[in-house]
């Protein structure tokens, strides 16, 4: 049996730690600007009570959820009887309400470790940055406290819940949002930097050098979110597919674009004391559309299959949506003066225009992502007309775009500072471009006729070209130093981790590219129906139905079908399943799989007899799908290997 | 440079607006190919053993809603006003349906016990029903007019203002 008292008292924590926020903010600020660090020893001591209130009501929401208190509304609403241990803590964000609990411990968590770092590195920007996080925590203490309050209650209390959304009850699904909210509330530091910069009117480079990792983490964070995102929507939707552009997608991937824009045009700054305006601009827009994705997502303005109620939480987010940009441009305004660029762009054949250009491309894609997505919306109001913008949009506007950034990819490390020569563009490009093309031909011969397969390709030969000829003549260099060339490549990447960390990446981007032109090219798939030991073959595979089987799960019933594989030699036997959970109108599908480098066999259970004798089976050959994961792997340890602490600088 | 500063926030106010204007639209509002056609016609057995049918209710207002016992919350927040709708408009000619779909008996009956219902409830147990209206989640509510025709299809819970509006139009139609 459950304590009674235990929503009251997370209730009563959530309160506490609002207005301890709301105070920390004000004192802050009050402190700074009237020069007392007794009011800023005090909010710093209030950005840990908010930490620690936040984590207890975390804990008492779990609580909640293992000892079954159904008088909990968010706990009815998220988990049954029968939901199965792990997930009756996952469920913690499982819906809205947990998840924005979840989303303000990081943030409270993040602002501690600032604390932790800057309170004696950085006296100047520190109390502003303390003050705007502890802002950002309260706005979100607010949504707790009034429009989705995890802590209702629920009258008359429910024998039971109603259970968790069954699409949910996945291990991607454990990982996905903790990813995915590190990334977003990542992006509050260097955004909070920025605006500290912009208080003190100290906008030269210094916000940008001190939030540099920070940044890495956030959009490391946020696109490992973006990628498991894409697993789980693979393995568990069960249409063979990664990713739909549906409103919910582009929440998320919006602000990594406009991020992953923001991470290359500080460097530009650094180097060249350029574009002050354009980086502030940049981290205002990508913190304002982490705000915007959960306006969306939450608000209902746009449309997503299963959300009836939705309250006032909408309303809540567009108004500090509203506040965020409004406030941040309007300071943004008042130190124009001090934002004029420093360096000039010398020539069109350099670094500084190649980061400019690819600046430029993925602004473009976040603007088109953000237009498809409220287009909807946007023909509502203007000419009364209801209609969707769907995945042709999307592919038609940015696939070029893509493309162009996976050139510029290959061309902005590479090319000169200023004013490329001719030299360096022979030296550095020659052999990549050709190896490009030489790909490109060799695949038109083995019979690749996909012409926007073969330009993504031969792209990334290109881009792969140019890191190698880089790493190779970086490496070659040391070997005069060092004593082998193992010791010269790992001493190089250690002591230049950014550079190298940077390429990691980006080797990792065309891994994920290679997957998406791949499967999207070279998948097949077929549906039909077989009789009992009848098989059917798909590109090589012969998948014979072996028959049916059904079982009662703790809080859902299944039927499994066995099917037999092979591609010549036996490959063993698939069970995809359909399960029935009683508050869902639709089976939800249990997609089997076998995973493999060049591709997956994935089959999706459709009707059956329920005597066993036939059953419909979706068989599809994904081809290069894993590479998108592997690309993940990839991608973490270039990201690992950037925020390394610069040894060029301290020692 | 700086005369021109305040443009910067003031660009940001279209964007708000029109995510604004958002709250007054209705994504789930998607009209219904069945809105002014004539209503399917049904007979269905309620859970008190009585024949219900669509047919002979013609010249009547009629409220036709689509539920289950394990659609929740929505489908317990409107029950109440549904049962206050019905004791309302019940002498005024105004006719109402339950229709319980995907459900197993048993919590059905508990639930309708629950809220007290007395107007007729009936299963759905072949789905027919729900395939006719093209049902897409519960609740759906339908109002069809003294002609058969569907006017209106509610998705998500009815309210008592809601239900009043849409039955008071309909009441007023002479037909």
């Amino acid at each position: 049996m459950s304590i009674g008292f235990v929503p009251e008292l997370g209730y009563a924590a959530t309160v506490a730690a609002l207005a301890l926020a709301l105070y920390g903010s004000v004192a802050a600020a009050v402190g700074a600007r009237t020069g007392r660090p007794a009011l800023i020893e005090s909010s710093q001591r209030a950005a840990f009570g908010v930490w620690v209130l936040v984590a207890c009501c975390m804990l008492l929401l779990v609580y909640a959820f293992l000892t079954f208190d159904f008088s909990v509304r968010y706990v009815a609403n998220t988990t049954n009887r029968g939901t199965p241990f792990y997930y009756r803590i996952t469920a913690l964000w499982g819906a809205l309400e947990g998840s924005i609990v979840l989303w303000t411990w990081m943030l409270s968590l993040y602002t501690v470790i600032v604390v932790v770092q800057y309170r004696r590195r950085q006296p100047e920007f520190y109390p502003w940055v303390l003050s705007v996080m502890l802002g950002i925590a309260a706005f979100f203490l607010l949504v707790m406290t009034i429009p989705a309050p995890p802590f209702e209650r629920l009258s008359p209390i429910p024998a039971d819940g109603r259970g968790l959304n069954p699409l949910l009850e996945d291990s991607g699904m454990i990982t996905h949002p903790v990813a995915l909210y590190l990334g977003f509330t990542g992006f509050t530091v260097p955004f909070a930097f920025a605006m500290a910069a912009l208080i003190i009117g100290r906008i030269s480079d210094e916000w940008i050098t001190i939030t540099r990792r920070w940044t890495i983490v956030a959009w490391y964070f946020l696109s490992l979110g973006l990628l498991i995102g894409g697993w789980w929507s693979y393995h568990v939707l069960g249409w063979g597919g990664y990713w739909a552009w549906d409103p919910v997608e582009n929440a998320a991937f919006m602000p990594w674009l406009t991020g992953t824009a923001f991470l290359h045009s500080v460097m530009i700054q650094e180097r060249r004391r350029m574009l002050k305006l354009w980086n502030l601009t940049l981290i205002i827009l990508t913190f304002a559309l982490t705000i915007f994705g959960t306006f969306l997502t939450r608000s209902g303005i746009i449309g997503s299959v299963h959300a009836f109620t939705q309250g006032s939480i909408g309303q809540f987010f567009l108004g500090f949506l509203a506040f965020v940009l409004l406030g941040s441009f309007s300071l943004l305004a008042w130190r124009l003066e001090r934002l004029k660029a420093q360096g000039e762009l010398d020539s069109v054949l350099s670094r500084e225009s190649a980061f400019l250009l690819n600046n430029v491309f993925l602004v473009a894609a976040a603007f088109t992502v953000f237009f498809g997505t409220v287009f909807p919306l946007l023909s509502e109001a203007v000419r009364g007309m209801k209609l969707s913008v769907g995945a042709p949009f999307f592919n038609l506007v940015n696939i070029p775009i893509f493309l162009a950034l996976l050139f510029l990819m290959g061309v902005g490390p590479a090319i000169a500072w200023r004013r490329a020569s001719a030299e360096n563009l022979k030296r550095n490009f020659l052999r990549p471009v050709l190896a490009g093309i030489v790909a490109a031909a060799i695949l038109r011969l083995v019979g690749v006729g996909n012409t926007l397969v073969l330009l993504c390709m031969a792209l990334v030969v290109f881009v792969t070209g140019t890191i190698v000829l880089d790493f190779y003549r970086a490496v070659r260099a040391r070997r005069r130093t060092a004593r082998g060339w193992m010791d010269a490549a790992g001493g190089l990447l250690l002591s230049q981790n950014r550079r190298y960390g940077g390429f990691i990446v980006h080797l990792g981007i065309l891994v994920v590219a290679l997957g998406v032109a791949g499967s999207q090219a070279w998948s097949v798939q077929t549906e039909t129906t077989l009789e009992k030991g009848q098989s059917v073959r798909v590109a090589g595979y012969s998948v014979r139905f072996d028959g049916l089987q059904a079982s009662e799960e703790s809080n859902h019933s299944k039927v499994t079908g066995a099917f037999t594989v092979s591609n010549g030699r036996p490959l063993g036997v698939l069970y995809p399943a359909k399960k029935f959970y009683p508050q869902e109108q639709t089976p939800i599908a249990g997609v089997d799989y076998r995973l493999g480098f060049v591709e997956d066999l994935y089959l999706v259970l459709g009707d059956f007899a329920r005597d066993g004798s036939h059953a419909t089976i979706k068989v599809q050959v994904n081809r290069m799908v894993s590479w998108l994961w592997i690309g993940g792997l990839v991608l973490t340890l270039g990201a690992a290997l950037a925020i390394l602490p610069d040894r060029r600088r301290s020692g | 440079m700086r005369r021109f500063g305040w443009v910067i926030p003031v660009a940001a106010l279209p964007v708000l607006l029109l995510l604004g204007y958002g709250f007054r639209t209705d994504p789930h509002h998607v009209p219904s190919p069945l809105i002014g056609k004539p209503a399917a016609a049904f007979t269905l057995k309620t859970f008190g053993g009585d024949q219900v049918s669509l047919e002979a209710l013609r010249g009547r207002v009629v409220v036709v809603n689509f539920w289950a016992s394990w659609c929740f919350p929505a489908c317990y927040e409107e029950a109440p006003a549904l049962e206050r709708a019905w004791e309302t408009y019940k002498d005024r000619g105004v006719m109402m349906i339950g229709i319980n779909i995907q459900d197993k008996e048993e919590p059905a009956r508990k639930f309708l016990a629950r809220f007290g219902h007395t107007f007729p409830n009936a299963p759905d147990p072949a789905g027919r029903v729900s395939v006719d209206y093209g049902v897409y989640g519960v609740p759906e509510t339908f109002f069809i007019d003294r002609a058969g025709r569907v006017r209106w299809k509610q998705v998500g819970a009815v309210t008592d203002e809601i239900f009043k509006r849409r039955v008071e139009t309909l009441l007023s139609e002479r037909g």
